[in-house]
């Protein structure tokens, strides 16, 4: 093919696959993802603007989902007490506290393994469907704010003001979060031995 | 001497915030010592890699630097 820049519908359902996910993984909550990705999608292919092929309609898309996905998480926040602690953070903070021994240090089972080259995992799709259930599998909260830095990519000051949470309720949300991930990763991705099917 | 606990939470942040010079000298000399931190700090700045990476974000991403 050419310059790619047929804006055909087959291009649009996969962006809007790419969008839905997206949107899914930081709203948690179908309908409203559906309802941000088809207003971010009309409001794209309705404007006047004009594209210079695929990548530039994506990044525009994807920028105004950015910016619906920020606005309903404020609404949210308005409703739900981000830095309230609910079973499933003390539960995961507990069970970090269980890799330390009593003096801080890591107990020789719990320290962290060498995971080689990680990178290559980022060219293999099971690993995403891997990183995208460790997303999920973590605590709604938690998980908003950890995809609030590093998925629409505020700075920490940013995610406190949107928020409303004092900077070190920030730092220990994203500990929390960036804890369980990798944890879920070392697991179910990167254990030793564990991958023959 | 930093123990392995505070020197994770100093890790994380590190992916926020520039530490302090202390902080960092601290870290270093952690780092220096221990494997167990060392493979926590490679795994964080793995999980930033992935989540730059992620599959279908817009392709700008790509290009914008880590803050």
């Amino acid at each position: 093919m050419s310059e790619a820049s047929v804006i055909d519908d087959e291009f649009v359902a996969a962006i809007r696959r790419d969008m839905l996910k997206f949107a899914q993984l930081q709203l948690r909550d179908a309908a409203l993802a559906e309802d941000a990705v088809q207003e971010a999608l009309t409001a794209a292919l309705c404007g006047a603007r004009q594209f210079a092929g695929r990548a530039a309609l994506k990044t525009w898309v994807f920028s105004i989902l950015r910016h619906k996905i920020v606005d309903l998480i404020r609404q949210q926040c308005r409703t739900t007490n981000i830095s309230a602690l609910g079973d499933d953070e003390a539960g995961l903070d507990e069970a970090f506290d269980t890799l330390f021994k009593q003096n801080a240090h890591w107990r020789p089972e719990a320290r962290p393994g060498d995971w080689g080259n990680p990178e290559e995992a980022l060219r293999e799709s099971r690993f995403w469907d891997v990183f995208e259930i460790c997303l999920n599998h973590l605590p709604e909260n938690t998980a908003r704010v950890f995809m609030m830095r590093e998925f629409l990519e505020f700075d920490t000051a940013e995610v406190c003001s949107e928020l409303a949470i004092s900077v070190s309720n920030c730092n220990v949300i994203l500990y929390r979060a960036r804890n369980g991930l990798r944890r879920c990763l070392e697991t179910s991705w990167f254990a030793p031995g564990e991958k023959p099917c | 001497m930093l123990r392995c606990k505070e020197a994770t939470h100093l890790l994380s942040e590190g992916q926020d915030r520039k530490l302090g010079a202390g902080e960092q000298l601290q870290l270093r000399l952690h780092l220096a010592m221990c494997s167990g931190c060392r493979n926590f700090r490679a795994q964080m700045d793995f999980l930033r890699a992935a989540c730059r990476g992620f599959p279908g974000r817009g392709e700008a991403d790509k290009e914008r630097g880590a803050k």
